[in-house]
């Protein structure tokens, strides 16, 4: 479990501000583009077209059509993989659509077919008029830009628990054993805006020996338990109710939630913490071993939250911002040795030297990422 | 070599400084019963024979060495001989000297010597032997079932526990205690070898640095945290409190304990590096403490009254406080250790939590139970083994063993 309920709330009294400052529309006859209504992306299994490569700063729309086979994802990243937008789990056929807020700048897009890896990227440029932000304001956008992201992640939570949830109910191992790891990645992407609710978290996400004698155990790992080693889920009905319930529960007040820039700096460092206790161990999924899900899951919501907060720290400690990126990088790298078609390999098929390999890139990003939290403060 | 000989006799103090005369008055007054003083130096040694056993309310020593045992013999009256022997030479390696008659040079020189010589020439360092029974000696193997103590009821699952049976539990524990690790690890290793055949060692632990002071006179330590651990901690000189608190008596159960007290250990496994990243602020926080002074949130000084209201309701030091748990105290005794690193690099450290109390069931259970539950340390820290046992009352003279009471 986390300390991030343990910080300072309101320790930086933050502007109401929204993040709608880049949306006056560009100057007629500047060599700004036009903006189109909408922007529209044919995404494929190898494809990923948009159909401009320049929009004007303010609100964009997309729309972004699955013409492939595999459930695909679309982001447009900012310099470091800042995520400005993105949307989870367009499936084969569906068209969904993306508003994105974006100031003037270089910009990357990209299909994510399968959801795994950098995905098909394409360059974007956005120009126009586009009003400085000062330093709170710099802070205000940080929380906002993570809380579309917690947004996004919990928006694809509840579709993908639901799941993972009927499957349980219809019996069907499975199909629920490979709905597992996908379904918690979107949890554990978000889990230190989670664990701001006290016993939610542990009613989802409790292992058996967390709890004491006579306590009732819910959650994910109740069911993992079931799917894997009793292989028996017929009992579980009343369980995946809970689940989806306290799931829909926790997104609900996540989203509600009031972020502070500590709670972002924090968040990324609880995020990696849980990595070099939990999951480099093979505890947290004990059974299913599908922990390399859990552990990319935290270090992508790690990273999240640090782009979120990348203009300020641009400003205040740009050493820092390239320590950032190269341990970021390095840590995605070591992790991706072990990537395994739309998935990862099992925890038990590690040696101890690859556990190490990975304990070591942990503790070299958890570090300066523990420099971030006294910047922000500042 | 005469049997009375000790070490230090042998093999005089030159590097210890402490001149020979004085050495055999301190040796002749460790037979006399007195009551355990804060010592001066660290060589002296610490009465064998008294009221209650040693190494509980004797000033903490800086080493440790703690040892559990499984029974293997089935056989009561082995049992019973083992317990007199090892009481003979816990009697002898608490004086400084060697652990059987002939010692490590002094027999046939076709035998295996009855000392294993590495504390040779080492004073006696304030070692103390303390014996406990575990539960599972209550079992029917021995005919000891009726005579379990109430109070050495099993422990509960508590939450977040990870406890490893193969390091957990023993039929018989002792503790070794004393200002240099050679010392304890030479009495340890003697008393496991008069025990082969009879007893197996089940698992073992070193500790440095003592994380507890159980006397006024002594400064408070700090644990791998950074803190200074067991300020409020029960001391050998509150007496009103250790009667009520400490040692068992008569009425509660098991006559054969009175005098005696029970013992809970914890090795409690820290992640130190995710610990040491985190903010001066939160450690604070978390702990309801300074960390420099150890002074209690809101306080200047270390033995400030504690102001639990201006802590954070899970603050540690809140949560185990005895007014939150009917005033129930503990008498910590713990250990720093590190066991090397882990095969992912990181330490493998954390603490060797000791606890004497009078009733487990009211005493470390509701307080252990508090902090599993809450508190935000949990973060950092994994209990992996764990130990109860019943510590019975001190040897009175070289007539008596320890455990008389429970097999006589």
């Amino acid at each position: 479990m986390s300390a991030i309920t343990r910080l300072t709330a309101g320790a930086l009294a933050l502007a109401a501000l929204t993040a709608c400052a880049a949306e006056t529309p560009a100057p007629g006859g500047s060599a700004a583009a036009k903006k189109p209504d909408k922007v529209a992306v044919a995404a494929s299994d190898t494809e990923c077209k948009v159909a401009v490569s320049e929009v004007a700063a303010g609100t964009s729309t997309f729309a972004i059509t699955n013409g492939g086979s595999k459930v695909t994802e679309f982001y447009v990243y900012a310099p470091g993989d800042r995520v400005m937008a993105e949307v989870e789990n367009i499936v084969p056929g569906l068209t969904r659509e993306l508003i994105a807020e974006l100031p003037a700048g270089t910009y990357e897009t990209a299909c994510k077919p399968g959801m795994v890896g950098k995905g098909i990227r394409n360059p974007l440029k956005v120009t126009g008029e586009h009003k400085a932000l000062n330093t709170d304001a710099k802070l205000a956008e940080a929380t906002a830009s993570y809380k579309r992201y917690v947004k996004s992640q919990s928006d694809t939570l509840l579709v993908k628990t639901q799941e993972f949830v009927d499957a349980v109910k219809a019996g069907q191992i499975d199909k629920a054993k490979e709905l597992f790891p996908v379904s918690r990645t979107y949890w554990e992407r978000i889990e230190p805006v989670a664990e701001i609710f006290g016993d939610l978290d542990p009613a989802i996400d409790a292992r058996e020996a967390d709890l004491a004698e006579g306590e009732e155990w819910t959650g994910f790992h109740k069911i993992e338990k079931d799917l894997w080693i009793t292989k028996d889920v017929s009992e579980d009905g009343p369980v995946a109710d809970k689940l989806i319930a306290d799931v829909k529960t926790i997104v609900a007040k996540a989203n509600a939630a009031e972020l502070t820039p500590l709670n972002l700096a924090n968040g990324a460092k609880e995020l990696l913490d849980e990595v070099a206790t939990g999951k480099i161990t093979g505890e947290e999924d004990i059974w299913s071993h599908t922990d390399l899900w859990d552990f990319d899951a935290n270090l992508q919501g790690s990273k999240a939250a640090v782009q979120a907060l990348r203009p300020v720290l641009e400003e205040r400690a740009p050493d820092l911002v390239r320590t950032l990126d190269a341990k970021f990088a390095a840590a995605e790298a070591e992790l991706g040795k072990h990537q395994k078609g739309d998935g990862w390999r099992l925890h038990d098929e590690l040696s101890e030297a690859e556990l190490k390999s990975l304990s070591d890139v942990i503790n070299a990003l958890a570090e300066p990422i523990s420099e971030i939290a006294p910047i922000v403060a500042k | 070599m005469s049997e009375r000989m000790s070490r230090r006799k042998v093999f005089g103090l030159g590097a210890a400084g402490v001149a020979a005369a004085g050495a055999g008055a301190i040796a002749a007054r460790s037979l006399v019963q007195e009551p355990p003083v804060a010592h001066a130096t660290t060589s002296d040694p610490f009465p064998f024979y008294g009221e209650h056993q040693a190494g509980i309310v004797t000033p903490a020593q800086d080493r440790l060495h703690f040892v559990a045992f499984d029974v293997t013999t089935g056989s009561r009256a082995e049992l019973v001989d083992l317990l007199q022997e090892w009481t003979a030479a816990a009697a002898r390696l608490t004086q400084g000297k060697e652990a059987g008659s002939f010692g490590a040079a002094g027999g046939s020189p076709e035998a295996a010597p009855d000392d294993t010589g590495e504390a040779l020439g080492l004073p006696a360092s304030g070692l103390t032997l303390t014996i406990g029974f575990g539960p599972s000696l209550f079992d029917r193997r021995f005919g000891l079932a009726a005579r379990r103590p109430p109070a050495l009821a099993d422990l509960p699952k508590f939450p977040g526990e990870r406890l490893i049976p193969e390091l957990s539990g023993g039929d018989l524990c002792v503790q070794a205690c004393a200002h240099d690790p050679q010392v304890a690890v030479h009495a340890i290793r003697n008393l496991a070898r008069i025990g082969f055949g009879k007893v197996s060692v089940r698992w073992s632990q070193l500790g440095f640095g003592r994380t507890s002071s159980t006397s006024r006179a002594q400064v408070t330590p700090r644990n791998l945290m950074g803190f200074k651990d067991g300020t409020n901690n029960m001391k050998l000189e509150d007496a009103a409190l250790l009667r009520d608190q400490l040692w068992a008596a008569a009425p509660d159960g098991a006559d054969w304990m009175a005098g005696g007290t029970y013992l809970v250990t914890r090795k409690i496994r820290m992640t130190i590096e995710t610990w040491d990243r985190t903010s001066l602020r939160e450690q604070e926080e978390i702990f309801g403490r300074d960390k420099v002074k150890g002074a209690p949130v809101g306080k200047q000084n270390e033995f400030d009254p504690v102001d639990l209201a201006a802590m954070k309701p899970d603050a540690h030091v809140r949560l185990a406080h005895p007014s939150g748990h009917g005033n129930a105290h503990l008498l910590r005794r713990g250990y720093n250790y590190v066991d090397g690193s882990d095969g992912l690099g990181r330490l493998d450290a954390g603490l060797f939590f000791i606890a004497y109390q009078r009733d487990p069931r009211k005493q470390f259970v509701p307080i252990q139970m508090a902090l599993a539950r809450t508190d935000p340390l949990n973060e950092y820290i994994k209990h992996i083994s764990s130990g109860l046992f019943a510590c019975p009352p001190g040897v009175r003279d070289a007539g008596d063993y320890w455990g008389r009471g429970l097999f006589g």
